[in-house]
């Protein structure tokens, strides 16, 4: 391996950098609509609103033709493959309509999770078969950067090595050929926050799993300059008796983050895994005010905490499109805030903030 | 009668070991609710590190078979034959140890004594166990208390605290038979002391300059002429002493040439000692070598591991690890290959960081500056080797990595100023300190100045002044000295040298 067999050209790597500072640039974070078929079927059904394609379609509509308002939130928006051909009522391509407002278009790639024999109940994910070609495509479709969800879970013997190996590796060769294809590579090794471990254990283990993903990228030549890294925030698990404030948590995140991902990396889009919407906002705005030193974007890749009110106010009702698009405009405007350090959230005062920073350094 | 009872005197022999002690302290604790009666308090203990728990053994079998187990491991079966089981048949160990109520403190004598490098003071909370092996990793084992983090990052934020480098004068006796060589001076331990004190004895002017100063073993313990010891001398001018601890370079059997470093055999009892006396800090190199072959992956993959091995001991006894592996400028490469090798070199060895829990913010890195190799015909700026070492320490060091010192490794002393200064004015986001750990760097004027003669040793001493003031701008980026001003045009230069 003592000499480098150039997996990228000077000018591929300009263009991969380029797509992923627009995706983060300041105060813009990604609107990740991408949810399976399956997925939207969890989130159309407590609204009381039929699974079917023409549903999902409407569904993405209020998203995609909020106004202008968005323009400065919203870098990037993660489709799923259905979306990208879908288009709105008057014909226009969903991909097209969002390029065209100079947002970066993008695609989740992966299918889905499958179980590693001999553990106890981990996954890894599958979607390698074909990835180039299905890229190449893409890419044709209009879409700049792609999205691979890996699934960890803590637990008495979770994640084990095997487990962390084998994602790495995976998000590696998935970032790898969506690299040599023009496409910025999302990598997210979600770590589920399902369990009562606290925010120690949970710190740990991300930074044992980051430090994993960088070494898979490093074998693989990824370039990091031109990916984006969607992690978890570090926080206790749901049945963990301990709770933590706003500023343990972005102070855990933030030490997690700099003990492992090199400062090359573009950008870091938190996921919000379960968080409410309000939670999501405010703990990111916690994380971009954290004193310590962060030299990459921090900002959000956020679906149910940018959607969730949207969706309640719909309810399938064509009346109540325009008040789910302020819904989801509102979620945009404050993320965006947060992803600045400026959200003010209604119930906190966020003042005094800093100050707490200090106590609750995380070693 | 009863007050013998009560106070239940007992002396623990001196023969039983620290772990044995321990245990016995906290079994016999007088105070009821201080006394150690929990199972995860018990797996805690350092006597039982290394055994696993077997509830069914525990509960159903005598010590004298746990004991015939132990020397002959293949006779469960034979062992469990022939046994009344019906004494404890309604003892449930789980439910005993387990139990709802919450796990107490450790007792006071537990908390407050010095055991096995691992423990730390504090609850016995149910997140720290010891591992067990069968379930991998997934649990911290506490490796420092958050004192002794503490600790070990305030004092690589001292060493590298804006303005100051690190004076390396750890040269060996072989190394310094060189140096000395060079300058007709005969290599004895009087001349190696005097040529030291002319370093030493530099005047508050480096202060500002120096965070702190690498020893070699034998200077550690040698003094000035009027017999002030040499580490005293640098503390009471605020710069932190540290040692070399490795033991030099020995082959890799089935390489080209290649090398790991030997050092840690009773590593943690002698930084047990140079911490006693007097030192904060320490430094080890590694080598790699860069050929057509080199390095392999064995190389890069053993030295990272010896890398960390060592950061791990040195961070048990208060000791910030310097960590330095060295890719030498021998050969014809180009810059983009030098870059190339140090991203890998860097990576392998933060991982191997990580392996072995090594607390980042309490070490410091000593890499090589990306240059090309010695005999490579094409020439670089300055710019281009910065562009090419910071981004290089970008894509591969974590920000936590509280400060990179270079090495200058045959550079002259202009050339790694130079270089130094062009770094810090680098326009990419460089999240730690960048400055220097220079040996001759720093110390090619004077040893020159000096050649042994004693007449000549403030005028060595003030060269070396000089150079410490000129490296300190450098690692402000405010250097002006030299063919290159990079206080204005610089910055335009460097985007053509951009290190795709």
């Amino acid at each position: 391996m003592t000499h480098q067999y150039p997996a990228l050209t000077t000018e591929q790597k300009k263009e991969l950098q380029e797509i992923a500072e627009r995706i983060t640039a300041p105060g813009k974070g990604i609107l990740a609509a991408d949810e399976s078929t399956g997925s939207m079927g969890k989130r159309l059904n407590p609204i009381g609103v039929e699974n079917t394609e023409e549903n999902r379609r409407r569904y993405r509509q209020l998203l995609f033709t909020a106004d202008q308002r968005i323009d400065s939130c919203i870098g990037g928006v993660i489709f799923f493959h259905e979306t990208l051909y879908q288009n709105t009522d008057d014909g226009t391509n969903f991909s097209q309509l969002i390029k065209d407002r100079g947002i970066v278009v993008g695609i989740k790639v992966d299918k889905g999770v499958v179980p590693l024999a001999g553990t106890d109940g981990e996954t890894t994910t599958q979607g390698l078969d074909g990835l180039s070609e299905r890229c190449a495509q893409y890419k044709k479709d209009g879409a700049d950067f792609a999205k691979w969800r890996s699934v960890l879970k803590i637990s008495e013997n979770t994640p084990s090595e095997l487990a962390i190996m084998e994602n790495a590796n995976v998000l590696a060769r998935y970032a790898s050929i969506c690299q040599q294809n023009g496409i910025v590579p999302i990598v997210e090794p979600e770590i589920l926050p399902d369990g009562e471990h606290d925010l120690k254990r949970c710190q740990y283990v991300s930074e044992k799993v980051l430090a994993a993903v960088y070494k898979a990228l490093s074998d693989h030549h990824v370039y990091l300059e031109g990916t984006l890294l969607k992690p978890n925030m570090v926080t206790p698990g749901h049945s963990c008796p301990t709770k933590v404030s706003h500023e343990e948590i972005a102070m855990a995140t933030v030490t997690a983050l700099r003990r492992t991902v090199p400062p090359a990396v573009t950008g870091v889009t938190f996921l919000s895994g379960g968080q409410s919407e309000e939670d999501a906002s405010i703990n990111l705005n916690a994380i971009n005010n954290c004193p310590l030193a962060k030299p990459w974007a921090l900002t959000f890749s956020y679906g149910r905490a940018l959607q969730a009110s949207a969706l309640n106010a719909w309810r399938g009702e064509l009346s109540n499109e325009k008040a789910a698009t302020e819904e989801f405009i509102t979620r945009a405007e404050a993320n965006s805030k947060a992803a600045l350090g400026k959200y003010q959230s209604s119930g906190s005062g966020t003042a005094a903030g800093k100050s707490l920073y200090v106590e609750n350094h995380a070693y | 009668m009863l007050k013998k009872v009560k106070d239940c005197p007992y002396i623990l022999p001196e023969t039983f070991s620290s772990a044995l002690i321990s245990l016995l302290t906290e079994l016999l604790c007088k105070t009821p609710v201080n006394r150690l009666r929990n199972l995860e308090c018990l797996k805690m203990q350092a006597f039982f590190r290394g055994t696993s728990f077997d509830s069914l053994i525990l509960q159903k079998t005598p010590v004298k078979v746990i004991l015939e187990l132990r020397t002959h491991p293949d006779w469960p079966a034979k062992a469990l034959r022939g046994l009344s089981l019906d004494i404890f048949d309604d003892f449930d160990c789980d439910k005993i140890f387990h139990s709802p109520s919450t796990p107490t403190e450790l007792s006071p004598t537990l908390a407050t004594m010095d055991l096995a490098t691992e423990q730390t003071t504090g609850q016995c909370d149910s997140n720290q166990r010891l591992q067990d092996n069968q379930s991998g990793w997934t649990h911290q084992s506490p490796t420092l208390s958050e004192a002794q983090k503490r600790e070990l990052h305030e004092t690589a934020l001292r060493i590298v605290s804006p303005g100051k480098g690190i004076l390396a004068a750890d040269e060996s006796v072989g190394s310094m038979a060189k140096r000395l060589a060079q300058v007709g001076v005969e290599n004895t331990e009087e001349n190696r002391r005097q040529y030291r004190q002319i370093l030493f004895s530099a005047d508050d002017r480096v202060s500002g300059c120096i965070g702190g100063i690498i020893f070699f073993h034998e200077t550690l313990y040698q003094n000035s002429d009027t017999g002030i010891p040499f580490v005293k001398m640098i503390r009471t001018g605020g710069i932190l002493v540290g040692i070399k601890v490795d033991k030099g370079v020995v082959p890799l059997a089935g390489t080209f040439g290649e090398t790991t470093t030997q050092g840690l055999d009773g590593l943690s009892d002698r930084c047990a000692q140079y911490k006693k006396d007097g030192a904060v800090f320490a430094k080890w190199r590694c080598v790699l070598k860069v050929s057509e072959t080199n390095p392999s992956t064995l190389a890069i993959t053993e030295n990272a591991n010896v890398l960390a091995r060592y950061s791990s001991i040195c961070q048990q006894h208060g000791i910030v690890p310097i960590i330095e592996p060295e890719i030498l400028p021998d050969g014809d490469h180009d810059l983009k290959r030098s870059q190339y090798i140090t991203e890998k070199v860097l990576t392998a060895v933060y991982k191997a960081m990580s392996d072995h829990h090594v607390y980042l913010e309490g070490t410091l890195l000593k890499p090589n500056m990306v240059t090309s190799g010695h005999s490579c015909s094409t020439k670089y700026g300055p710019e281009e080797v910065a562009m090419a070492t910071v981004t290089a320490l970008r894509r591969t060091v974590p920000p936590a990595v509280t400060g990179v010192a270079f090495l200058s490794g045959g550079q002259s002393e202009e050339e790694a100023t130079v270089h130094l200064n062009a770094i810090n004015n680098c326009p990419l986001a460089k999240p730690w300190i960048l400055s220097f750990s220079f040996g001759r760097a720093l110390q090619a004027s004077a040893l020159r100045a000096w050649r042994g003669h004693k007449e000549n040793e403030k005028v060595a001493t003030e060269q070396f002044i000089k150079k410490a003031e000129a490296n300190s701008l450098a690692s402000q980026g405010k250097y002006t000295g030299g063919d290159n001003n990079y206080t204005d045009a610089g910055q335009r230069s460097y985007g053509s040298s951009h290190a795709y």
